[in-house]
Parts: C-alpha cells; structure tokens; sequence
C-alpha cells in the first residue's frame, strides 16, 4: 500500500512540476499578466559612517511606505520590491552604488542622497543612465536635472520664511541679523541670497547685518559668541545659523554659558530637525528656532495617524522608543514615494519619461496636509512651518506661511530671470534674456 | 491697587460687551469667547475684546488658534492637545465607547484671519507678563521693551507691582526704561537717560543712538550724549576684559590638549600621532559614565562628572599602558614606524568607538557647570571654561611635582637623559617607559574628559585637537613642560588677541591662518623653540 501511494504521489509530483515550469515559460512570454513580477526601487541611504545616524531613518521610512503600497496591492497590480544599498557616508561610493542599481538591478526610480556633495556625485549617473532620482532633503538650489525629482526644500521655502517670521510682530520685530555659518557652499549661498533679500525686499540697513564663517570642525566660539552677545544688546537682533554638524554644539554651548538666551536673542536654523535633536544635548537648545516643511508635533489628525504608524513600524522593527521620531526630511521621503507610485499608476508604466510626464503638478495627501509637484521644474510645492524648540528635542509650532511657498530653484535675487522648466518640450534651466527663452544646455 | 482694580473694571466691561453681542448667552467667558473666535466675521471683535485681558485659563485657546490645533467637530470645539488626542476646552480628552481617545476625520479646523495673527499674539504677550514660570515673564517683558509702544508702559508697572523675582524685574526694569525714552515730557526723559547711564545699560545704546539724532530739548541731548560716551568708554574696557579670559581659556585649553604630548613626545621623543583618539576616549569614557549613571542613578546624574574625570584618567591611562605594551616599545628609536603605527591605530580607535558607541553623542554638563559668573554687567565667565582653566593649572602642578619632586620623576628624567648610565645605576628602564607613556596617555584622557563639557564629543575629535597639541609642543621646545606652558599661553592669547582685531566675514579662519604663519616665522628664527634642550638631552634623543 505504502509502496503504491509513494509511487503516485512521486507520479503527481513531476507533473506538477512539469505543467508549473510550463505555466512559468508561458507566463514570462506573455509578459507580467499572471506571474506579477516585482517593480525594484533602489534605497540610496547611508546606514553607516557620519551620515548614518540622519539617513538610517530615511531608509526606515521609505520601507514603510513600500510596505504600505504593497499591502494596498501594489503599483499597477505589482508589488514593489526595495533594493538597499549603503553608500557609508562616502560620496565616491555614491556614485558606483547608484550605477550598480541602475545597471544591474534595473531599479525603476532610486530615493536617495542627503548631503549636496553625495547628489552631485551621483548625478551624472542618473542623467547619463536616465535614471530616476527622488532627493527629500533642503538644499542651496541652483540646480534642475531632468533626472533628480527635489522635494526637500529650496532656501525660499526655508530660509526666506524664517526671516519674514523673524521680522513679523509675532517673531519680535527683528531688525538686525548677524549671519553665522560654516565656510563651505550651503551657508555661502543661502547667505548671499538672504543677504539680499534682507536689503532689497526688507529694507534692513547693510551696518544691521553681520556675517560670519568659521573653518569645519570648529571649536572655540568664545568671540564670536562674545560679539553676538554685543550686537543682540542693541536690540531687535537674531541670529540665523547655518553652522554645519558637530561645530553646532559648541556653538550653543557657549550661546547658553555667556547667557544669550532664546528671548533676548533667538536663533534660528535650517539643519538640525527632531532626529538629530534626539542625539544632542537639548538643553542649551531649548528656545531656539528652526524651519522646516513639517514638525512631528504638528497637530493634523493626519499627522496624528502618521506617526502612529511610524511608531508601531519602529516596534516591529525594534526600533528603539527614543530614537524613533519622525522630521521634515523622513516626511519628504515618504511624500516621494507615494508620489512615484501614483505616477506610475496614472503613466501605466515604470518608463522613466512617462513617470516624470505623470509627476508634473501631480498632487497627494501628505502628513501636512495636500502636497504637490511643480508643474515644470521638478521641484515641490508645500507650506514654511517655524519650531520652536522644546526640552524633550520637539518643537512647538509658532508661526506658519498660509498658503503652500513655490519652489525657486534659481532664486529671483542672485539670478533674476532664470528658471527651469522641464514640461512639454522645455529643455530645463533657462534665461529669459527680453521676453525669450534661452535654454543654458543650448548655449554652453 | 487702583490699577488693579481699573483692570477689574474693564474686563468686567468687555465680558458685559461681549456677552451682550454673543447674544446675551450666560456660557461662561471662556465658552463665550472661544464661540466668537470660531465665527469668522466675530473673531476681530472677540480678539480686541481680549486685548487687556490676563487670565491664565485663555492661553490654551489661544494658543491652539495660533497652531491651528483648534477643531470644530459636531458644534462642539475641540482642542488637538500635544499627546495626539483631541481635548474640549476644558481639558478632558474626548473617547470613544470604548473609552480610547479617537480622531474624528470630519473635524474641521477653526481659520486665524491673517490680519488678526498679531492681535492673538498681543493677547498672549499680555497674559504671558503674569505667566507662573519666570522664563515667560521675561521673554514678555523684553518683547514689551523692544516694542516702542508707549500702552506698554501701563502693562510692564502693573505686571512689577506684582513680581518677585529679582532677574524678571531687573528686565521689567530695563524695558520700562526703554520705553520711557519716548515719553513726552523732557524732564521725564531726562532722568529716564540718566538713570540709564547710571546703570551702564547696553541694551539702550543703540536706540540712544537712534534717538539723540531726533532729540529736539537740548539738556536731554546732552544727557543721551554723556550717556553714549559712558556706556561705550565702559564696554571697551570690558570687551578688552573678554578678550584676556577668552585667551586665557584658549590657553588652558590648548595646555589641557598638549601637555599629555608634552611628555610622550617631549620626553620620550615617541610620535604618537594617536594623541588626539587618546583624548577620544577620555571624552567617551565620560558619555558611557554619564550613560550609565541615567540609566542606573538617574537621581544622581549631576555627579556623574565627578566619576567620569578619575575614571577616564585611569581607563586611558590603561589604554596607552597596553599600547606600549603590545606595540610601541618594539618601535623605539625607529620615528617613522611609530608615527605610522600610532597613526594606524587611531583609524582603528576612530572606527570602532564609531561603530559600538555611535556618531554624534554629546557629554551633558551637570546643571552647576551651566552659566557663568557674571563678574561686570555683560560679561559672563562661564563655569566650565573657569573650571578648565583651574583643572589645567591643577594638572601642570601635578606633572610638575612628578617629574621634578618625586623619586619616580628622578627616574624618568634619567632614564631620558641618558638611558645607559640610569640602567647601570639600576633603573628598570623598560618600566619606566611603560609608566611615562601610560601618564601622557592618561593626561589626554583627563583632557578629553574635561573638554567634552564646552566641545562635542564624536569619533574624529582626535583630528581637531592632534595638530593644535604637535603645535604648542614643537614651539614650547621639545622635552620642557615650562616651555609647553608659555607656548599655550601665547598662541591662545595671542589667537583670542587677533581673532577681534581681524575685520571681515572670516575673522576665525584668518585668525588661525595668523597663528600658523606666526609659528612658521617663529620656528624659521628658532627652529628648537622657545626653551631648546640641552646637548646631553639631544643626543638621548637620537638614540
């Protein structure tokens, strides 16, 4: 008896296997309408050295909100499959990582990058390849790749803001800034620009603004912090801090010790959101502002639920409690990946040129509310929101623009009459030079 | 208490206004006015109302209105409260029949007109003036002070009639004073300006500036003019003041770095170019001290200093004992390998304290290290740069008394001198070595330890530090602690000197660039240094 049911069921083993081989051939001939073969997505974040601690959380969310599409039925009947590399904070390894996905994982779109140093290694990648490339962090501007969709913010709808807020009566009145950064591009730029704008839009008196750059790594503030001390004295001043990474912490060391304080003199920055606050000492912080396109506290039932989904991700994910905040930059990265995956849906396809046709003023609900893409220059639309920061590294929200702040790549002030423009048969940035276009690609 | 009593008064009167153009509604205030700030074409007529206003028990309202975390839901309103669930106006959390708090999606946001933004936030300054936390207050009372509105003169005396907090009132004080500049009777301003002057105020002397230009009556011009010439003759002398103890800090701090080097590659003449991940560790074993005490004695976190600063002189003294050990004792007499080495393993150290103990960790000053000692008006020591300067001191008369009072001290001088006659006299000479390097090693760890209270602490602070430390070493002489003093003491001083004299957006960049040529110029006129070693110690060296 045994004997004879061994042998049958070894009889209908091999069938099956025969007629499944067979229903895979005919199944990979006709393309994905049986089998649905995953959709790969490259995840382009570091998860090791310096950047690590930022952009782990990145990677965190952008698995989260795959997961979620998947779990909803996935892209055009396909569920999406993420391929994760880890660049290590290098920005050469950037570059050979991001061809590796586009070569030889054939990733339909890459969400990755943080710092400007790491996204210019990698463009030339994605434009040479035609790649796809989704970047959630603010940035100095001056950029528009046909390749790169930009949802962090551009300085006007970060650094701009926070001097209208700074200078409005629930911001103090401020009439006086002193400018303070690290010597390197992002301060530089955002500094000339603000410079301007302070100038020419605010008419605040070239004498009221001092500016200010220190080496990397700096340590010792004692006399710049001394002289901002003095120049607060007189009144109605703020400090707009553009300081990068590990210097910070002096710096406000020494803000708290020689007793400048958030009242007499605030100020305000474009860096650090909830996750690195998490890792610092607060408490000198505390009273300081800073600007983003979102808050974790930020009070929408949407955001409410948001996080609370982020919360039991964390959970199941182990994922410690302290560690587990949402911040401006994690909500960008999860706003573009439920962007590329309505593009695809309305493109019907994973092609890049369709995908880019269907983001043009597409829009989604995001954790702030309806959150759109430019129709031309790649960039986002979304509103300017001022924290101010608590004890336990969140902030309470003191001030918001009204209505959703355009993206200018090219800001008006340092480049009148350049833009970008990548619809229709737009050939990207552009100068208008008497009323006509002249593309910057054509005249190189 | 007239005043008091007035303000009673026109409340009573605005709630009686109010209440009558809600629609004679008895609801209590708060109900009443949070309905008219919710109609749209009532919520100007509701704020104006509340303009004089100082009843703790609105702020919340408000502020929701501000964040817009105020929600009209069912004709009810509701408050988004911080914890994520929704509150009515008087603070009990709305649940659902299983008692969970629950987010209703038909909720619908109550607008703020834009043009009604700065009405809410006058409100709020207004009511924060008599806030519970003196914080508040002040933060109120600067902004009063900052406003040039005159109705603020009202607001800040009634406010000092009742504050009893010394630091709130001298602000109160200064802001009242600032406003009292615009008063419109010159006597008034006159004594306004003295009493200013009379106080040094700092705070002032931009808006006398601005205000001497238009100042009609020419007593009180003459009074905002001393005024002028007095507060600023007063804070050159304290910036000078500044200038000194931020050198002098600068000072201890680049001795507290290099006087560990000073007697591993002074002394010994062993390039240890791990000097700086030294320093590492002892910053890093004080954040494990000061992690351990959160997790395990929280209540006694604000003495975790006192453990983590003998303890990170041990642990990296240990560490530099174990890499004489295992290493460089092999290397002596060969420079280039050591240098290599020691450069080697400070990768190593870099990456695996990155690896096990994270990136940007920061060493939390117990509270008594925060602030300083105001010892003039506008000039603020901070406690833990004193305490650096103390502790850096403490430790050359340490060093100092080891290698020069004791018996161990006399033995490592012999050993350095001259290696040969101190072994025929008896001296284990290998011990030596190990116990010389080990004290280096445990001195950059008190370092570290000490210098994590105003630095950061992360796995490449090594790097700022190395080149500072080879610096002072290499222009105090080499081989003599006195001259490693007298080298801090002047490129801290005379970088603190140079930094305010420097015009420009760079001033620190240009101030370090100084220093390097300095010390290039220095060293071309006197390539040993400022005390070079004698003859005998030379040839020790080049062993």
């Amino acid at each position: 008896m045994t004997h004879g049911l061994g042998l049958r069921s070894l009889l209908a083993a091999s069938v099956a296997v025969v007629l499944g081989m067979w229903m895979g051939f005919a199944g990979h001939l006709l393309g994905n309408a049986w089998a649905a073969e995953p959709i790969k997505v490259g995840i382009l974040h570091s998860l090791s050295g310096t950047m690590a601690i930022s952009e782990t959380p990145i990677k965190e969310v952008v698995l989260m909100a795959i997961d979620e599409i998947n779990k909803a039925g996935g892209v055009l009947g396909r569920p999406v499959e993420p391929v994760i590399e880890d660049p290590a904070s290098n920005w050469d390894l950037f570059a050979e990582k991001s061809k590796k996905l586009l070569q030889q994982d054939k990733v339909a779109t890459v969400f990755g990058c943080w710092t400007s140093v790491s996204r210019k290694s990698v463009l030339p990648v994605f434009e040479q390849q035609n790649g796809l490339l989704f970047y959630p962090v603010q940035y100095e501007g001056e950029e528009c790749s046909k390749n790169v969709i930009y949802t962090g913010a551009t300085i006007n709808q970060q650094a701009t803001p926070a001097v209208d807020y700074l200078m409005s009566p629930d911001g103090g009145g401020k009439k006086r800034f002193y400018l303070i950064g690290t010597d390197y591009v992002y301060p530089r730029t955002t500094n000339k620009i603000l410079r301007l704008y302070l100038t020419k839009a605010k008419e605040v008196k070239e004498a009221d603004i001092m500016e200010e750059y220190t080496p990397f790594h700096h340590q010792d503030y004692q006399t710049i912090v001394g002289k901002i001390k003095s120049f607060c004295a007189g009144g109605d001043a703020a400090v707009i801090n553009t300081i990068n990474g590990d210097s910070n912490v002096p710096f406000f060391k020494e803000l708290a010790n020689q007793g400048v304080t958030a009242d007499k003199c605030p100020t305000i920055s474009f860096s650090f959101a909830e996750v690195e606050l998490q890792t610092l000492d607060v408490k000198p912080l505390v009273g300081h502002l800073a600007s983003w396109n979102y808050f974790m506290s930020m009070k929408t039932p949407q955001n409410v639920k948001w996080v609370k989904a982020y919360q039991e991700w964390c959970k199941k994910q182990g994922i410690a409690d302290k560690q587990c905040v949402t911040d401006d930059p994690m909500m960008h990265a999860y706003i573009h990946v439920k962007l590329w995956a309505k593009a695809v849906d309305q493109a019907g396809s994973t092609d890049v040129e369709p995908v880019l046709k269907a983001l043009e003023g597409l829009e989604v609900d995001s954790p702030v509310g309806k959150y759109k893409v430019d129709e031309k220059n790649h960039h986002t639309w979304k509103p300017v929101y001022i924290g101010k920061i608590r004890e336990d590294g969140q902030f309470d929200i003191v001030w918001r623009t009204r209505e959703w702040v355009a993206p200018e790549p090219w800001s008006a002030l340092t480049y009148p009459g350049r833009a970008c423009d990548w619809s229709g048969d737009g050939k990207g940035t552009f100068d208008l030079v008497e009323g006509k276009r002249t593309w910057i690609s054509e005249s190189r | 208490m007239l005043g008091q009593i007035c303000v009673r008064f026109w409340t009573l009167l605005g709630l009686a206004i109010l209440s009558w153009s809600v629609g004679g509604a008895t609801a209590a205030p708060l109900e009443a006015y949070a309905t008219a700030i919710a109609t749209a074409d009532r919520q100007r007529q509701a704020l104006e109302q509340m303009r004089e206003l100082t009843d703790p028990s609105f702020k919340a309202l408000l502020i929701a209105l501000k964040e817009g975390a105020l929600y009209t839901w069912q004709g009810q309103l509701l408050i988004l409260s911080d914890s994520g669930a929704f509150q009515d106006l008087a603070g009990q959390p709305i649940l659902d029949a299983s008692s969970q708090p629950f987010l209703p999606d038909d909720a619908v946001q109550v607008p703020l007109e834009e043009a009604n933004t700065p009405l809410v936030q006058r409100v709020l300054d207004v009511i924060s003036l008599t806030d519970a936390d003196p914080k508040v207050r002040r933060a109120a009372a600067l902004k009063f002070g900052n406003l040039h509105d005159p109705a603020g003169v009202g607001l800040i005396e009634k406010a000092l009639m009742h504050e009893g907090d010394p630091s709130v009132r001298s602000v109160m004080d200064e802001a009242l004073n600032k406003l009292m500049l615009f008063d419109p009777d010159p006597q008034m301003r006159r004594r306004t300006v003295e009493h200013i002057a009379a106080i040094r105020a700092e705070s002032a002397l931009a808006l006398l500036k601005s205000l001497v230009e238009q100042e009609q009556d020419v007593a009180v011009n003459q009074a905002m003019q001393q005024a002028i010439t007095s507060i600023e003759g007063y804070l050159r002398l304290r910036n000078l003041i500044g200038y000194v103890f931020n050198g002098l800090s600068l000072a201890s701090v680049l001795l507290m770095m290099s006087l560990g080097l000073a007697i591993t590659f002074g002394l010994m003449g062993v390039i240890n170019m791990a000097h700086g991940e030294m320093l590492m560790l002892g910053s890093y074993t004080a954040y494990l001290v000061q992690e351990s005490f959160a997790a395990y004695a929280p209540g006694y976190l604000d003495y975790f200093f006192f453990v983590a600063l003998p303890l990170s002189l041990l642990v990296v003294g240990a560490v530099g004992l174990c890499l004489e050990q295992g290493l460089l004792r092999f290397l002596y007499g060969r420079p280039l390998e050591s240098l290599l080495v020691t450069w080697g393993i400070g990768l190593t150290l870099q990456q695996a304290v990155r690896l096990y103990l994270g990136d940007q960790t920061s060493v939390n000053p117990p509270t008594w290290f925060r602030g300083g000692w105001e010892v003039l008006p506008g000039l603020v020591l901070p406690y833990s740069r004193l305490f650096i300067v103390m502790l850096s001191l403490l430790s050359v008369i340490g060093v100092y008394w080891l290698l020069y009072r004791s018996t161990a001290g006399l033995k490592i001088r012999a050993v350095m001198q001259n290696r040969d006659i101190a072994c025929c006299m008896g001296i284990a000479a290998r011990r030596i070595d190990a116990f010389t390097f080990a004290m280096g090693a445990a001195l950059a760890g008190l370092a570290g330890c000490a210098l994590s209270l105003i630095g950061t602490v992360d796995p490449e602070v090594g790097k700022t530090y190395i080149v500072d430390s080879f610096m002072v070493v290499v222009l105090g002489g080499v081989g003599k602690i006195l001259g490693t003093v007298l080298a801090s003491l002047g490129l801290g001083m005379s970088n603190k000197l140079l930094e305010p004299a420097i015009s420009g957006t760079a001033a620190a960049v240009y101030a370090k660039v100084g220093i390097l040529l300095l010390v290039i110029v220095f060293l071309q006129l006197r390539p040993t240094g400022l005390f070079p070693p004698r003859e005998r110690a030379t040839e020790a060296m080049t062993r």
